[in-house]
């Protein structure tokens, strides 16, 4: 399933999707960005509340597919900004982290 | 990271990388704060290279676009309501006195604070990857301090070079020992 498909499905909040047609296989949930850039994988999405500029280089050293921010956790446009510039999709969900991982067990 | 005492080694090895004779590694701790300063005397960043240090999108190695070593050690000691800072002083325009020196203050009472960790591993890994560099580490707490200068040991030493197993296997016990002796408790992350 892409990135596009996966967040009409699930109605999460597009921030940046610079890449809608990625392709989303498995799924990694973390928060402490040195221990994600050594775990996630490429192609999964990855469910974290960190919403700072280290997150786009995390997504973007772990070639991850797509980083979906849980519990509505807010986001700057200056780290937006470089989400699209580094080709990062960003999504946002209203659920806490396991709940959004149930949403697309599944489908990923 | 899991530690702080990961977050120095890192640091510390962009310091061997720009080419340092000689790193000291400043701990400062009391009841509130935990200080870190690392100071060395290799090549430093130009003033470009500064503006971009602590952005993840910078970084020396080539493999990859993004170097985490400072922003996330910068990102640590602000989520717990401390402060970052970094200086340098690049050898083109400071051909007697380059160098970079990084402080980060951390707010130990809050609950992101990340514990300092396996201290004496990471300055015996330090020690055993690079011994020809001076090695200086300082760690000051309420409770007294613990210290090692690997000029002092060379002194001791001549020939044997630091990084035999039998003198790292001392700077380990020292280490440990002054930390017994001085009651200091090590608050394991792992």
């Amino acid at each position: 399933m892409t990135v596009s498909e996966l967040s009409e499905k699930c109605s999460f909040e597009i921030i940046s999707m610079p890449n809608p047609s990625r392709q989303v296989k498995g799924c990694y949930i973390g928060d402490l960005l040195s221990w994600v850039m050594g775990r996630a994988k490429e192609n999964e999405a990855w469910i974290t509340i960190m919403s700072n500029i280290n997150t786009v280089a995390v997504a973007s050293l772990a070639d991850v597919s797509v980083v979906i921010l849980s519990e509505n956790v807010k986001i700057s446009d200056e780290i937006k900004n470089a989400a699209v510039e580094k080709g990062i999709n960003i999504v946002s969900s209203s659920l806490p982290s396991y709940e959004t991982a149930i949403e697309i067990s599944g489908l990923v | 990271m899991k530690e702080l005492s990961l977050n120095i080694l890192d640091i510390a090895m962009n310091s061997v990388k720009a080419g340092a004779h000689k790193i000291s590694i400043i701990i400062d701790e009391n009841e509130k704060t935990l200080s870190i300063i690392i100071s060395d005397d290799g090549c430093g960043m130009t003033e470009d290279f500064l503006k971009n240090a602590v952005s993840p999108f910078a970084t020396t190695r080539t493999t990859r676009k993004v170097g985490m070593g400072l922003p996330l050690f910068k990102l640590e000691a602000e989520m717990t309501g401390g402060s970052f800072d970094i200086k340098s002083r690049h050898v083109s325009k400071y051909p007697d006195n380059h160098g970079t020196d990084v402080k980060a203050v951390f707010d130990k009472t809050s609950v992101d604070f990340t514990p300092l960790g396996d201290i004496v591993s990471t300055i015996v890994t330090l020690i055993q990857g690079s011994p020809e560099i001076n090695w200086i580490f300082f760690h000051s707490t309420e409770k007294g301090t613990v210290s090692l200068d690997t000029d002092d040991m060379t002194a001791e030493l001549g020939d044997v070079p630091l990084n035999y197993p039998d003198v790292l296997e001392w700077v380990k016990e020292y280490l440990t020992e002054c930390y017994e002796n001085i009651g200091y408790k090590f608050d394991y992350a792992l």
